[in-house]
């Protein structure tokens, strides 16, 4: 199923539609433009200049920094481990398990897990994967995929969690959100202290110090990284950071941009294992460096892609995920974010309609940290699916034509004519066309307005009163 | 060839630099970068840094008290405990045992936290006036888990640890400690979540309350 067809599914949606319209009034939209107005909008956006500027000195010598990253986590007695791909990264850590005797994993938020299907992985080798963020923990009930990547389970409601929490906590059901936050957080601790392996994702990665970052707000991350015997943090080859300094610019953006905090609850660095002497910390500390198709966009004319901090506020401010939701754009990464992504990581032709998902209104290149230019890499990735002929047919024989008659200026000047007054005849007498031919879709929902004058720009712009000559 | 190597090769063939390995020049100018470790535009931060502190703490939920002396801080910890009806044991920090505990009726183990803790009682390894937050340099004395498995987290916090920015704490810490300790976790309040129905519900899975000891000597 393609983006046009689940579009329509959640259209049609109308509990769906009621949770996004929540998500819209009360969103994160105005959480985030009052951080800003509060924080200076010019200190802002000098602050998004150096945000991006940050990414790219990373991302220019990606390579340099990943070394030095690795070099430095090994002497504080990690392990690092790089992975081409997807079921590399599964391999490797289903293999830590193996080693270490895990029977049961903790895992707070990681978007790369969702890529690589870690879940699936660790559960055919026999070993039990727990979602502790509250939201994850609620689609993992639900047997679902996230749809926000900062808010994973925003498209359900009260009502749909208190009947999953009912359904698996074998306890009464509840619809206070406190009690049931207290519900899922005592069934939860339970799992923190029994858990053999915490997996982290990690929202940054710092070179200077060899430490990878995460940002949460529920604490559940701090318990992933400091109970469990052995902790892997698995994420992205393009998360590595400079400096201490430059983690610090990047976390004021990050947090406004993604809830509007000026700061989340809970920002944690972890360097390499507990020492000798630590009475807390797990015993074995390993990060999974994961490539899964970044390279492919290093270097190139999708780069800016890469230095992407996972906020979401592209999705946020994108009026077609803020109609449709994020199951709709079909893999881990929704919004306009995702629309770039997928396509590069899954392959241009399995994403097709990806890069049309969106009106290039521009919303979320305004709203990105980073400043990465979004609706311009849409563009370039439809220019590539021209280019490669990956275009339904139907579509590129239309653009043919067009072209075909608009190099023969008076073949097109008698084709337009033509259909300018056909369009005058079927307005009828009050000018507006119902059905129009080959856009009955377009006009479902509204009039077109018919050219009245039933000429062509043309043929008007030929007859306008010549302007007056002004003297000089 | 290894998985490392095929990936590093794969980003340098891409931005045409050529080589399998970073040159001594590349890797020289990652050096003198990490050497400067330049900061970025900071916000602008009042110079009652105290007060500044106080009012970000609050604003994250936190609840603020300041005491004159060290001394003064066991019976301060018991007041707040008392007056919101909270259990009076529970675990502390090692490095705060010099604390005369026992005295104000309070019965606090020095050691890392358990699932029973009601009640964790940390320092700070320093406090950011910016965003009204506690930093926390975990360690043989200054365990992690101490502020986030208890329901009720109290830290006790000198004023002349507080800093205006978080660039400032980390000149400390390259000071202070030479190398980043296991954890260092920035704690902005008490733990929460916004999970279900966009709802804000403080404890989520750590503390359900964030109380602020300040020592002003």
């Amino acid at each position: 199923m393609h983006f046009k067809a689940r579009a329509s599914a959640a259209l049609a949606d109308a509990t769906l539609q009621a949770n996004l319209r929540k998500f819209q009034s009360a969103g994160f939209t105005a959480l985030r433009a009052k951080a800003v107005a509060e924080f200076g909008p010019e200190l802002f956006e000098a602050l998004r200049g150096e945000g991006a500027a940050i990414r790219d000195r990373s991302l220019e010598s990606l390579d340099a920094w990943l070394d030095r990253f690795e070099a430095e986590a090994v002497r504080r007695g990690a392990t690092v481990l790089f992975a081409e791909t997807r079921a590399e990264a599964c391999e490797l850590l289903v293999e830590i398990c193996r080693r270490h005797g895990v029977r049961k994993a903790i895992k707070s938020k990681s978007m790369l897990s969702e890529e690589a299907g870690v879940n699936e992985a660790l559960a055919a080798n026999g070993i039990t994967p727990i979602e502790t963020d509250l939201g994850e923990y609620i689609l993992q009930l639900a047997g679902e995929p996230p749809s926000h990547i900062i808010a994973p389970a925003l498209h359900k409601s009260k009502d749909e969690v208190a009947d999953l929490f009912q359904a698996h906590h074998h306890a009464p059901r509840k619809d206070d959100i406190p009690r049931m936050t207290r519900e899922a957080r005592e069934v939860l601790r339970g799992h923190f202290l029994s858990a053999d392996l915490g997996i982290s994702g990690g929202n940054f990665l710092i070179a200077e110090t060899g430490s990878g970052v995460i940002v949460t707000n529920e604490g559940n991350g701090r318990m992933v990284t400091t109970l469990p015997r052995v902790h892997v943090c698995i994420t992205g080859i393009e998360k590595v950071l400079p400096t201490l300094e430059d983690f610090s610019t990047l976390l004021r953006l990050l947090t406004r941009s993604a809830t509007g905090q000026a700061i989340s609850n809970y920002v944690s660095l972890f360097t390499g294992p507990r020492g000798r002497q630590d009475r807390d910390g797990p015993e074995h500390m390993v990060f999974i460096l994961v490539d899964a198709g970044r390279t492919h966009l290093v270097g190139g004319d999708m780069q800016e892609m890469l230095r992407c901090i996972r906020c979401g506020a592209c999705m946020n401010h994108c009026p077609v995920y803020r109609a449709v939701g994020g199951h709709s754009y079909g893999w881990v990464y929704p919004g306009p974010m995702g629309s770039v992504l997928t396509p590069s990581y899954v392959g241009l032709a399995n994403a097709l309609d990806l890069p049309h998902a969106a009106t290039l209104c521009g919303a979320c290149s305004v709203a990105c940290p980073v400043k990465i230019p979004l609706p311009e890499l849409l563009r370039k990735l439809r220019e590539k699916q021209v280019n490669r002929g990956l275009r339904p047919w139907r579509e590129m024989a239309a653009v043919r034509l067009w072209s075909w008659t608009a190099r023969r200026p008076r073949l097109y000047a008698l084709a337009t004519a033509i259909a300018v007054r056909l369009l005058r005849l079927l307005g009828g007498r009050d000018g507006m066309i119902a059905a129009l031919p080959f856009g009955r879709e377009w006009t479902r929902g509204r009039f077109f307005p018919a050219p009245k004058s039933g000429r062509t720009f043309r043929s008007l712009y030929a007859s306008r009163p010549t302007p007056a000559l002004r003297k000089p | 060839m290894s998985s490392r190597e095929r990936i590093l090769e794969r980003i340098r063939k891409a931005q045409g630099r050529g080589g399998s390995k970073p040159s001594g020049a590349e890797l020289e100018a990652v050096e003198t970068y990490l050497r400067a470790h330049p900061r970025g535009t900071l916000p602008k931060v009042e110079a009652d840094l105290v007060a500044r502190f106080r009012a970000r703490a609050e604003a994250t939920q936190c609840t603020t008290e300041e005491v004159t002396a060290k001394a003064e801080v066991p019976a301060a910890v018991a007041r707040y405990l008392k007056s919101s009806d909270l259990p009076l044991a529970g675990c502390v920090w090692p490095q705060l045992d010099d604390l005369d505990w026992k005295g104000a009726g309070l019965a606090l183990e020095p050691r890392a936290a358990n699932s029973q803790d009601a009640v964790g009682v940390t320092g700070a390894f320093a406090a950011i006036a910016e965003t009204g937050t506690l930093m926390f340099a975990s360690g043989p004395d200054t365990p992690a888990a101490v502020s986030l498995l208890p329901e009720t987290h109290v830290a006790v916090v000198s004023a002349r640890r507080i800093v205006a920015h978080m660039e400032e704490a980390w000149d400390l810490a390259r000071a202070e400690l030479g190398q980043l300790p296991r954890a260092i976790n920035f704690v902005s309040g008490p733990s929460r979540t916004a999970d279900i129905d966009q709802t804000i519900v403080l404890g989520a899975h750590g503390p359900y309350r964030v109380h602020i000891v300040l020592v002003r000597s």
